[in-house]
């Protein structure tokens, strides 16, 4: 029998990629909520070299990194919605804008404009023009899997979550900006795999106003 | 129809030398193209706009960017021959795991102990050496990272030998006191030709690097 933990942080946008994963396969797991300030001595022994969430640990076996975490689950649970393409140039180009998400959009940019500090204007900006530049591979697709949710639709809905924070903390829209990539936040959402994952909105905010506090940011 | 396989380039990069490895070991012929990085070609611009960098490996006129991405690709494409990525899944995902480890601390770090001084160098070469252990530990008593072949993560780390000496001259340090398992790892890789024929000269990359260093002003 598959034994299948989840090691999360409900505000993670990362974990929140593996959960969609494994909805969309169906897999039972077991999901267990750590204390970032306080990390676990299974975290620790499950990932000794980031010491970070997400980790999936299957029958006892440590993956570490969620697009690492999601292609794993797309290979092992290969009966059922496959999310990556066959195709290997497919292929090849989902993990390229996986990559691009990670290294532009989740990498720090979203931090900088609920942190509200000088570099935040110069953040809101960069932050369009990523946005910008993956609504245009979106194009006129349903999804960027396609017909439907793929990996790089996976790798990205998540961090939708946190606009409404980001907005309020940097006073800005980004409907106004990429209302193409909002109108696709909400069509995702229409998935059970991913409105059964995502965090309210509000919450999302909450959580960083405790966290600003927290690091007395006002 | 022929394969059509261009790859654009720059000689010093140790992305651009994960992808002639790969070529190497599965003996596929290209088109190899020197990218001027201070002068990019229109074919690079309009190759990958999105990054603008090298390399990129251009088969049948559709590329493929970014240097691990591009090493899968070539693994599953010639899949027949010196396969470089574990079949089962968890084996899988944990050489993904390492070469994203080299990714994020080898190049970065690796990257301070030339372009930085003082304190901030110090606590460079020290992640570095620190990153490198962890790596040694991975490797353990296996020959390659792959086990008896090259495999994914020898082809992803590799490249970075040839900058170790500009490192090492730059930072005052010997790599080799610290992690001579790793040093012995990458000098048993030297003896595939697939690495010899696709790593730049030692000498050549400190040269470069001191030439970079007076154009940035560093010390």
């Amino acid at each position: 029998m598959e034994d299948v933990v989840l090691l999360d942080f409900w505000p993670s946008t990362f974990a929140m990629r593996v959960k969609i994963a494994l909805a969309e396969k169906g897999i039972k797991y077991a999901c267990k909520q750590e204390d970032l300030f306080n990390k676990s001595p299974l975290l620790l022994e499950m990932n000794p070299i980031h010491k970070k969430i997400p980790v999936l640990i299957h029958n006892g076996k440590p993956i570490s990194e969620s697009l690492i975490i999601v292609q794993y689950i797309d290979e092992v649970w290969n009966h059922q919605s496959t999310l990556l393409p066959s195709d290997p140039y497919q292929r090849s180009q989902a993990l390229f804008w996986a990559d691009y998400i990670d290294k532009k959009i989740y990498g720090g940019i979203g931090k900088r404009i609920w942190m509200g500090k000088e570099d935040q204007e110069e953040a809101k900006e960069e932050l369009m023009q990523h946005l910008k530049t993956i609504e245009g591979e979106l194009g006129d697709k349903l999804y960027f899997g396609g017909e439907k949710i793929g990996y790089v639709d996976v790798a990205l809905v998540p961090i939708t979550s946190w606009f409404y924070t980001y907005e309020t903390c940097g006073n800005f829209s980004i409907e106004a900006g990429c209302p193409k990539l909002v109108a696709w936040a909400k069509r995702c959402k229409e998935n059970e795999s991913v409105s059964k994952t995502l965090p309210d909105s509000l919450d999302i905010y909450g959580y960083v106003v405790q966290l600003k506090k927290r690091l007395g940011l006002q | 129809m022929a394969e059509e396989l261009v790859l654009l380039d720059f000689w010093l990069s140790a992305f651009g030398m994960r992808v002639r490895i790969a070529l190497a070991e599965k003996g596929i012929k290209y088109e190899y193209k020197e990218e001027d990085l201070r002068n990019k070609s229109a074919l690079l611009l309009q190759m990958n706009p999105v990054h603008k960098k090298t390399p990129v490996l251009i088969h049948n006129g559709k590329p493929v960017c970014e240097s691990l991405i591009q090493v899968q690709y070539i693994d599953e494409v010639w899949h027949h021959k010196s396969p470089l990525l574990p079949s089962d899944p968890y084996q899988r995902a944990i050489a993904r795991f390492w070469a994203d480890f080299v990714d994020k601390k080898i190049f970065e770090l690796g990257t301070k102990t030339w372009q930085t001084k003082g304190e901030e160098q110090e606590t460079a070469k020290k992640g570095f050496i620190e990153s490198l252990k962890l790596l040694e530990g991975e490797l353990g008593d296996k020959p390659y990272f792959g086990g008896e072949n090259l495999g994914y993560v020898d082809v992803v780390l590799v490249p970075f030998y040839s900058w170790f000496y500009a490192y090492e001259k730059c930072g005052n340090f010997s790599i080799e006191a610290e992690c001579p398992k790793l040093i012995a790892w990458a000098k048993r890789c030297m003896q595939m030709e697939s690495v010899s024929k696709s790593l730049p000269d030692q000498e050549k990359v400190y040269g470069f690097v001191l030439h970079l260093k007076k154009m940035y002003g560093i010390e």
